[in-house]
């Protein structure tokens, strides 16, 4: 579904070029549920914002549903239509209510009609628990509720795959519970998933692979059981060791 | 005393000349430069990030002119320089308005620019994210968020530019200010004069800033 071949990126950070990306070469396969843990800094976040092109890799190929998305050619907004993110921040639109935040992609880019984005919206939003919420503005909302929004928007595009940038990280430690199990919900449904996380346990659980990733580059990778149970690369027993979950 | 009275003898005998004229001239100028110095200001604005490197020049050229050189300056061209110019007869009154206008979309486009730069980068993201072009992120997402931000700074402007049509008395354009000289000249009333005009103005000015204060609260209800 999603095919990364060899990307490279880099930062200039005050005159210093920073290498975060190292020739990264992944394959996300449809349905499939893939998790990117590692310290901070070795380049997870960057890699997920690259798939939708946030970041323009410098070099490689991001193949998508069988485009190369990284080509000149191709209009970028008709493939992040089909690839829902949700960020650290929420990011949620602090001007619209809750159904506005969720109706303007669909209606925006005529994919529903007004009428028809509503009534998605307040089925995802019954699904999630916040269908009272629905004409109320983000200000009022917590931070778990936010980012349950913010599942929704995304959602509410039906995408092919979902990308999160650690979803829970900036929460308080009483919201992560009510966010993870949305997402465990989501991918139990076969939505083919990307997360970058530090729940180790939530990582364990949900995940077909685990990757971990250090200093730009995939070190090592495997199902749950092989990466948290026998690591194999020194990096990922140092990085394991120091985890609490 | 005496002075209190010759103020209210100005205004019985003058009033047409300062509360209908002037105040009406005074609002037109200040209607007109509002609007296209908003319209003008956002495109400076827009030009000013563009990825097109020629416009972020011709903006910043613009904007660093008009606020590196006096209005009066500015006006001045706009009279004598402009119509000799285009060797055509352009009316006072246009001269002045197009100076105005021009001046207060420079300072708009900055009171702009930062209002879009203090939107959050993750709005972008979020709405880039979803498929939306970045056109419709900006209308859509930036702009609304942007405005809200700005409306203090916006506010502050507009009443800088009420006050800055007294300007245009330079060349009788017959606001206030002009309402003021010609009763002066009649009268040699200065100072009452001076408080009749100083009075007006503030009522106008404190009236517009009493209407944005309660836009700023209607909008911050809605967050």
């Amino acid at each position: 579904m999603i095919k990364t071949v060899d990307l490279y990126k880099s930062f200039d950070v005050n005159g210093t070029e920073l290498q975060v990306l190292k020739g990264v070469s992944e394959h996300v396969e449809k349905g499939s549920v893939v998790s990117i843990i590692g310290p901070s800094g070795g380049g997870k976040s960057t890699f997920l914002r690259c798939l939708n092109l946030l970041e323009t890799p410098d070099s490689g190929q991001i193949i998508f549903e069988g485009v190369d998305i990284t080509s000149k050619t191709v209009d970028i907004n008709i493939h992040r239509q089909k690839m829902g993110m949700v960020f650290q921040h929420f990011n949620v639109f602090p001007h619209m209510t809750v159904k506005e935040n969720i109706t303007l992609a669909p209606v925006m880019t005529k994919k529903y009609t007004q009428k028809e984005a509503d009534e998605k919206a307040e089925e995802l939003l019954a699904k999630v628990g916040l269908l009272d919420k629905k004409d109320e503005h983000p200000g009022r909302l917590s931070g778990g509720q936010k980012q349950r929004v913010a599942i929704v928007r995304a959602l509410a595009m039906e995408p092919d795959v979902m990308l999160f940038d650690e979803p829970t990280s900036a929460l308080d430690p009483e919201m992560v519970g009510e966010v993870l199990n949305v997402i465990k919900q989501l991918v139990k449904t076969g939505m083919t998933s990307v997360i970058v996380t530090h729940e180790m346990g939530f990582a364990k659980e949900v995940s077909d692979r685990v990757l971990f990733m250090d200093d730009g580059n995939i070190a090592e990778s495997g199902s749950p059981e092989e990466l948290f149970g026998h690591p194999q690369n020194p990096r990922t027993k140092e990085f394991l060791s120091k985890v609490l979950y | 005393m005496e002075f209190f009275s010759n103020v209210i003898k100005i205004m019985s005998k003058y009033w047409k000349t300062f509360l209908v004229t002037g105040v009406s001239y005074t609002l037109l100028l200040s209607v007109i430069t509002v609007f296209f110095g908003a319209i003008i200001g956002i495109f400076l604005a827009l030009a000013r990030s563009s990825k097109i490197a020629p416009f972020r020049w011709i903006s910043i050229a613009i904007v660093e002119v008009i606020r590196g050189t006096p209005m009066l300056l500015q006006m001045y061209v706009a009279v004598f320089l402009v119509p000799k110019l285009f060797a055509s007869e352009i009316p006072t009154f246009l001269s002045v308005s197009i100076a105005l206008v021009l001046n207060s979309a420079a300072y708009v486009s900055e009171v702009f620019r930062s209002g879009i730069q203090a939107v959050d980068r993750g709005q972008t993201e979020a709405a880039r994210s979803l498929g939306l072009t970045s056109s419709q992120t900006f209308m859509k997402v930036i702009l609304p968020q942007a405005i809200k931000n700005i409306l203090p700074a916006l506010g502050n402007e507009f009443i800088m530019i009420i006050k800055d049509t007294s300007l245009a008395s330079t060349f009788f354009i017959g606001e206030v200010m002009t309402a003021c000289i010609i009763v002066k000249g009649n009268t040699y009333l200065t100072f009452e004069c001076m408080f009749i005009v100083a009075v007006i103005y503030f009522v106008m000015t404190f009236v517009l800033s009493k209407v944005f204060g309660k836009v700023e609260r209607r909008l911050k209800a809605g967050d």
